[in-house]
């Protein structure tokens, strides 16, 4: 116990170690957090009229961001089936900085939920009284708790266990490694579950919502920990080698397919048919009413994605510097197309046919940079803890300063 | 980058300069992070404390409260609506009677449009008057069409009715298969034994998914802190109705259960001019509602998403149109974004 907590407390002065661009993104993101803490701040005191919500469109980028996160978080096992399915060991290590990745992602998800409560200091009533099983927010409470605690667990053990210089026991984490897998699937199906059921809005109402979720996670979470690796493996001297790399952009390649073969289903089926089902699909590409607020965007990020696919399959841009190109533009265009182009076209027109649009505040946008700028922060955090860790440049029986230690594991 | 280490090991002798440098440096920037996240979270000084008090935090959920719970909550809010109103309110918690079913049913053929009852829903049930919520949206339906989508929200003439048009209020349908109560995480909504689908403001999160999932566009959220001015509050209040809302939370439609369960009507059909809603005990066959249903043409909205409304709306061809020739000056209608 001692030990553990020793252990804690070195990690904790670490993260507080580092050369000039770890202090200044560090310090970059401090801010920016602080920022987001104001505009919520203000949000407490005056309500939600300062975000660009309504009782017409009242969801927004808050559960947009949401949506997002929770495919982010489930895409870590997109790193670890290689690993533990197909036994690419060489993998196993990346393995971790996936699921660190899914941690600070839920724990983004968990804070954009929060932001969007008008009444924030209830949330415990919903362990007073919890209307499981039936509303499908309560199913989202669990996927998402159980799998912060299962990656918290997994990522911990794994990373304790080098700091003590001991063999992990498999006993200890491989069970709770499967579980993780079924249990990511499950995080991203549940939330799309929350849409889905909601027989009053057409444009959710659709079976194919859960599976375009886990492709567009599929292709988004695995290209950002490309993204991730990249920074990793260039500042904070960590080896990611090229392969690991090449079967992380595989999987982006077929989950992106994937992903824009179901969207022409779904655009077939709605235009097609051309039944009352399609008034927020027609709003969202094309303008309904004389109202285009989605228009440019959702074409954004469908040239975004159409781009990434094309440059994922032309033969001579198999560089990694295409692919971080490609990777960058997913994470865009999925955003956009997730986020605004799922989450807001549903309640335009309203349901009783009313068109009102909506648009972010820069009260809201503060908010939402303000938690991602928190979640880049824990991320780099863990990182910055666990490449030392990882390397045997920390351990428990070094008697070295940590700055002397760890220093040769500079982080960003 | 590796380079780095090799240097920061050959300064070993200044280590001690070194730590008490990075000492000075970290209790500095400890002060200057406390004191950045003091200036960030200064709006909290606004925040009005009265709402976060700990016997309001320990407050048990509506079913769980025994009667004893229930009147010293009750004593609580008329010590909170006599401290802002001036005003000691009669606050009831009034329950559901046995044997009583309530239905609404509308007559398409004789509403005008005149949002009469739009705005006596306000005044009797203490919606903020800014911003405004209404609980009742009429919609301008173009004749020959029940499709909502070709209805117009916004529309204002000298008079009304217009021609060519009839017209269609929306407001909570008290379903019996209610969407918005399913996907509350908290059963913050429920509905009653007569039918009646109420809220617990007071339990209520504001999550949004029960306004997400219903298909009337029936729940308003008071977005921000509401305003009634004191000469203009209903004193006539019921826990689970129209006592003053909170900002942060839910409501809607409640058949005005304040007055319904005491044997009154609803102020939307007391108001109305044209006699174009009725309402009463569907269990009772010899109730007006029990007649329409039986005998006229009634529909209700959007059947095929299953809700099983308890709002019907009827035509009635013994009632000719426009018989009632009259017109009336319109009322604004609600926000529109």
């Amino acid at each position: 116990m001692k030990t553990y907590l020793n252990f804690l407390w070195r990690c904790f002065r670490l993260s507080f170690v580092g050369d000039w661009r770890y202090y200044g993104w560090m310090l970059g993101l401090t801010i920016i957090v602080l920022l987001g803490l104001n505009a919520y701040a203000k949000q407490l005191v005056y309500g939600l009229v300062v975000t660009g919500m309504t009782d017409q469109v009242s969801w927004g980028l808050y559960i947009a961001n949401f949506t997002y996160l929770v495919g982010m978080a489930a895409a870590a096992v997109m790193l670890v089936i290689p690993v533990y399915i197909y036994r690419k060991h060489e993998l196993h290590d990346l393995v971790i900085f996936g699921e660190l990745f899914a941690v600070a992602a839920i724990v983004m998800c968990l804070l954009f939920v929060q932001v969007d409560l008008g009444r924030p200091d209830r949330f415990m009533h919903i362990f007073w009284r919890f209307n499981f099983p039936v509303s499908m927010l309560t199913w989202d409470v669990i996927a998402l708790g159980g799998y912060l605690l299962l990656n918290l667990h997994i990522c911990g053990y794994l990373v304790y266990a080098a700091y003590r210089n001991r063999k992990p026991s498999p006993r200890f984490y491989v069970p709770f490694v499967f579980v993780a897998i079924g249990w990511a699937i499950s995080i991203h199906t549940v939330t799309a579950f929350l849409f889905v059921g909601l027989g009053g809005r057409p444009f959710w109402n659709t079976a194919i919502i859960a599976p375009r979720f886990l492709a567009s996670a599929f292709a988004a979470g695995p290209a950002f920990i490309i993204l991730t690796l990249q920074v990793i493996r260039r500042y904070a001297g960590y080896q990611v080698s090229n392969e690991a790399l090449r079967l992380l952009r595989n999987i982006v390649t077929v989950a992106m397919t994937v992903n824009m073969f179901l969207l022409v289903c779904e655009l077939f089926t709605e235009f097609y048919a051309d039944s009352a089902h399609l008034a927020s699909t027609k709003y969202l590409f094309l303008g309904l009413h004389g109202h285009h607020g989605l228009v440019p965007w959702i074409w954004t990020a469908i040239t975004l994605n159409t781009i990434a696919l094309i440059i994922l399959y032309l033969p001579f841009t198999q560089s990694l510097r295409f692919l971080n190109i490609a990777c960058v533009l997913m994470v865009v265009g999925i955003w956009i197309e997730k986020g605004m182009g799922l989450v807001v076209p549903a309640f335009i027109p309203t349901p009783l046919g009313e068109m009102v649009e909506y648009q972010p505040t820069l009260n809201e946008a503060l908010v939402c940079f303000g938690i991602w700028a928190f979640g880049l922060l824990l991320y780099t955090i863990f990182v910055r803890i666990s490449v030392p860790v990882l390397t045997g440049q920390l351990t428990l029986n070094d008697n070295v300063t940590p700055q002397a230690a760890t220093a040769g594991a500079i982080a960003k | 980058m590796k380079s780095v280490a090799d240097q920061s090991n050959s300064t070993g002798e200044g280590r001690d300069r070194l730590s008490r440098r990075s000492f000075l440096r970290g209790s500095l920037g400890a002060a200057g992070g406390a004191a950045a996240l003091a200036a960030a979270l200064s709006p909290l000084r606004m925040l009005d404390t009265e709402d976060y008090t700990v016997e309001k935090f320990l407050q048990k959920h509506y079913k769980e409260m025994s009667p004893g719970d229930m009147d010293s909550v009750l004593d609580r809010i008329r010590g909170e609506v006599e401290k802002r109103y001036a005003i000691r309110p009669e606050l009831r918690d009034i329950k559901a009677q046995d044997g009583v079913e309530f239905v609404y049913a509308l007559h398409l053929g004789r509403c005008i449009g005149c949002r009469r009852c739009v705005h006596a829903c306000v005044q009797e049930n203490n919606q903020s008057r800014s911003p405004e919520i209404q609980y009742i949206r009429v919609l301008e339906m173009p004749k020959g069409s029940i499709d909502v989508e070709q209805g117009r929200h916004d529309y204002d003439r000298p008079t009304v009715p217009d021609p060519d048009h009839y017209y269609m209020p929306v407001q909570c349908h008290q379903c019996a298969n209610p969407p918005c109560v399913k996907v509350c995480p908290i059963e913050a909504t429920w509905q009653e034994q007569d039918g009646i689908v109420v809220i617990d403001y007071d339990w209520c999160i504001g999550c949004r998914y029960c306004e997400a999932a219903c298909p009337y566009w029936a729940r308003r959220f008071n977005f921000t802190e509401p305003k009634i001015a004191r000469e203009e509050l209903n004193p006539n209040m019921a826990y689970l109705s129209n006592r003053p809302r909170k900002q942060g939370v839910m409501e809607k439609c409640h058949f005005c259960l304040q007055r319904t369960r005491a044997g009154q009507m609803p102020a939307c059909l007391e108001v109305c001019p044209v006699g174009a809603r009725k309402f009463g005990n569907i269990l009772d066959p010899e109730s007006e509602v029990s007649q329409i249903l039986k005998n006229k043409h009634v529909f209700v909205l959007k059947q095929e998403v299953g809700t099983l409304p308890r709002f019907f709306y009827y035509f009635d061809e013994d009632y000719p149109r426009n018989t009632f020739n009259k017109p009336l000056p319109v009322l604004p209608g609600g926000s529109h974004g």
